[in-house]
């Protein structure tokens, strides 16, 4: 049995559709990503299997229960971590993970083994507000508490969004040792470079799944020719990237310019004397492999 | 059990921890109720009068020295000129206008009557009642003082006469803080408790918190309960401060058990609780729910009966009275304290705010949603 199981879940908001007929199945102690644009969909889609939003149509599942009818033993099973933070900023840290632990009928000390290795690095400051911690430690904090009712199923929504480049890292050691502890946890990111971290990614877009796969089967999938430019000008090169024949797409990728050709034939060689005569300086060209926001891109133009 | 003693724990911890709070709920409420009780007073002092004294004879002297020698009457001006006291009277500075004719005292004497004026001051309908009823009690005293001069005893004797004299019940010397203080103390602990739970929900909605706790097995009436409890207990430790603070300073009578005034007051506060809640769980931001607070306050407090009498309202106004839960408790409050009702007088006021407070908490929890 999936940890969770998702069939045809369909929700509107006033016209629009913020679901539109999603299917996609997480099995147990799997670290699953969903990866897409703020709007895409994925606040919507945690909501409803954290049973706080109804969908319109189509079965949702966590641990074989319906997140509609049993929804009070699913919030016994799930940890939840919404994208906003929200624990009392008025309560301290240690008085916000008591109270959930009281919520759900439990106490910190009978769970401590599980959030140990989090709780351990912000216990130092347990008595100060949680309103007064750095974004890095308020995660910390949230998860703890997420944790606290040794939930089997985690669900996290944008959890390094506004947390610095070194706590995104050490997050994600958190998260990959929770889950060799055997514990199902969703993801939704919209940092394209965390999708390597999961087991299985999917790619969502406009309330649609694009892709469900594993991140490097995903870019397995790339089906074009693909160069990673480099010039002194790079404003100009994107520009003259974009006219030159046979290219598919120019997107610009940190220092480095990403171009598909649909023609397998391109060599190196001839990029390089078109922008010769173009009068670009310091070019250089290699082949490169796509990576998951190649795919993205790609698929974004397919739909 | 464990989850709702520790939600409330949680609450009071939230309370004490809001700097800005402890004054709002503790000093400001004192500060209020010594303040209000002695300024929004019915009482008549200081009616600034101009004479316009046009007979100058030994009566219309006579008079004119019963308004002055009352404490109620401060003689501003004496003037011929009723153009110069109607001057003053446009400009704000009098209130009465007394104004003797010219052959005052001759008419008396020669047809047995004669007229006086009298020019009210009506900006303010209440205060000009209340003058024209004063001006008029002076004037009887007056008319009887000279019968008693001009008649012969044996006059008098053959004269009917009814004597009046009042004695007035549960509140002999009529003073006014006997009666504004209990009322005022209700509304106090009305305008608190509303507001307090009023914007408590809806802050959680705000800053977000409100999510992860619809998401935790918390049933929906321990998360209502757990919000009420603290909120009742502060409100009713602040009617009994209010109560003491009635008694040291203003001296009111507490004719009737203090715990019947306890008792109902415990259910009215979990109604007003309730009703704040319930707007709380329905609104979306503070400032909606202190908007909708904040009207429901006006009506209920302009409609309690507190400053306006309620008999005296249109049989309509008092029907929709009958859903005023401030209306019942004031009338509570002024019949067990000054009256000493005992349970029996007050037992219908006393259902009608149970069937409230059930109806009330029953909605609010029903209206509290644990989605987003």
């Amino acid at each position: 049995m999936p940890a969770i199981l998702v069939e045809h879940i369909s929700k509107q908001f006033s016209g629009v559709k913020a679901l539109d007929d999603i299917s996609f199945s997480i099995d147990n102690g799997e670290l699953f990503g969903f990866i897409g644009p703020d709007g895409a969909g994925k606040t919507t889609l945690f909501r409803i299997l954290t049973t706080l939003l109804l969908p319109d149509s189509g079965t949702a599942m966590v641990n074989g229960l319906d997140v509609v009818n049993d929804y009070l033993r699913i919030r016994q099973d799930i940890g939840y971590m919404p994208g906003r933070f929200s624990l009392y900023s008025d309560l301290s840290v240690e008085e916000n993970l008591n109270f959930y632990a009281t919520v759900f009928g439990t106490t910190i000390a009978e769970n401590y083994e599980l959030i140990r290795d989090i709780y351990i690095q912000i216990e130092p400051f347990k008595k100060r507000m949680a309103g007064k911690l750095s974004g890095g430690m308020k995660q910390k904090l949230a998860l703890s508490c997420a944790l606290i009712h040794k939930p089997s199923v985690l669900i996290l929504d944008e959890p390094t969004t506004g947390v610095d480049a070194v706590s995104r890292l050490e997050f994600w050691e958190m998260l990959k040792r929770l889950k060799n502890s055997g514990i199902t946890i969703a993801v939704a990111t919209p940092y394209m470079d965390e999708a390597s971290l999961c087991d299985r990614v999917a790619l969502i877009q406009n309330g649609k799944l694009m892709a469900v796969s594993t991140p490097i089967e995903v870019t397995k999938t790339y089906p074009w020719k693909l160069f990673s430019v480099k010039a002194d000008d790079i404003f100009g090169l994107l520009n003259d990237l974009r006219n030159f024949p046979g290219v598919h797409t120019v997107f610009a990728f940190g220092q480095a310019a990403h171009v598909s050709f649909k023609d397998r034939q391109t060599g190196e060689e001839k990029l390089v004397e078109y922008l010769q005569m173009k009068g670009h300086t310091g070019i250089s060209v290699h082949s490169a492999d796509a990576n998951i926001e190649d795919c993205f891109m790609e698929l974004m133009i397919k739909t | 059990m464990r989850t709702l003693l520790f939600i409330i724990q949680k609450e009071f911890l939230q309370i004490f921890r809001n700097k800005g709070m402890l004054p709002i709920i503790f000093i400001v409420p004192i500060v209020q109720l010594l303040i209000l009780v002695n300024a929004a007073t019915f009482e008549m002092k200081n009616i600034r009068v101009s004479v316009v004294d046009m007979d100058l004879s030994s009566s219309s002297r006579k008079l004119i020295s019963k308004y002055e020698g009352s404490p109620f009457y401060k003689v501003v001006q004496t003037t011929f000129s009723y153009d110069e006291a109607m001057d003053l009277m446009q400009k704000g500075k009098v209130d009465v206008i007394i104004r003797i004719p010219n052959g005052f005292e001759r008419q008396l004497v020669k047809e047995n009557l004669s007229k006086v004026q009298f020019v009210i001051n009506a900006i303010n309908q209440a205060v000009a009642g209340l003058s024209s009823g004063y001006c008029t009690s002076i004037l009887i005293d007056f008319n009887r003082e000279l019968m008693q001069d001009w008649l012969s005893p044996a006059q008098m004797a053959g004269l009917k006469n009814i004597q009046t004299d009042f004695s007035y019940w549960y509140n002999p010397k009529l003073n006014y803080k006997t009666y504004m203080v209990p009322g005022i103390l209700v509304l106090l602990v009305t305008i608190i408790g509303l507001l307090l739970s009023g914007m408590n929900i809806v802050r959680e909605k705000e800053i977000g918190t409100i999510e992860q706790i619809n998401v935790t097995p918390i049933r929906k009436i321990q998360f209502i309960a757990g919000k009420l409890a603290p909120f009742w207990i502060i409100a009713l430790f602040e009617l009994a401060f209010g109560l003491s603070i009635g008694k040291l300073v203003f001296d009111i009578p507490t004719v009737g058990n203090l715990w019947l005034i306890f008792l109902s007051g415990g259910i009215y506060l979990f109604v007003i609780l309730s009703i704040g809640l319930l707007i709380s769980t329905i609104t979306n931001t503070q400032q909606q729910s202190m908007l909708v607070t904040f009207f429901f306050m006006v009506v209920f407090i302009l409609m309690s009966g507190l400053f306006t009498s309620i008999e005296s309202m249109p049989a309509w106004a008092q029907q929709v009275d009958r859903l005023n839960p401030l209306m019942y408790f004031i009338k509570i409050m002024r019949m067990v304290l000054l009256k000493g009702s005992a349970f029996a007088d007050i037992s219908s006021l006393f259902y009608s705010l149970v069937v409230f407070a059930i109806v009330m908490s029953s909605l609010a929890v029903w209206r509290y949603r644990k989605v987003a």
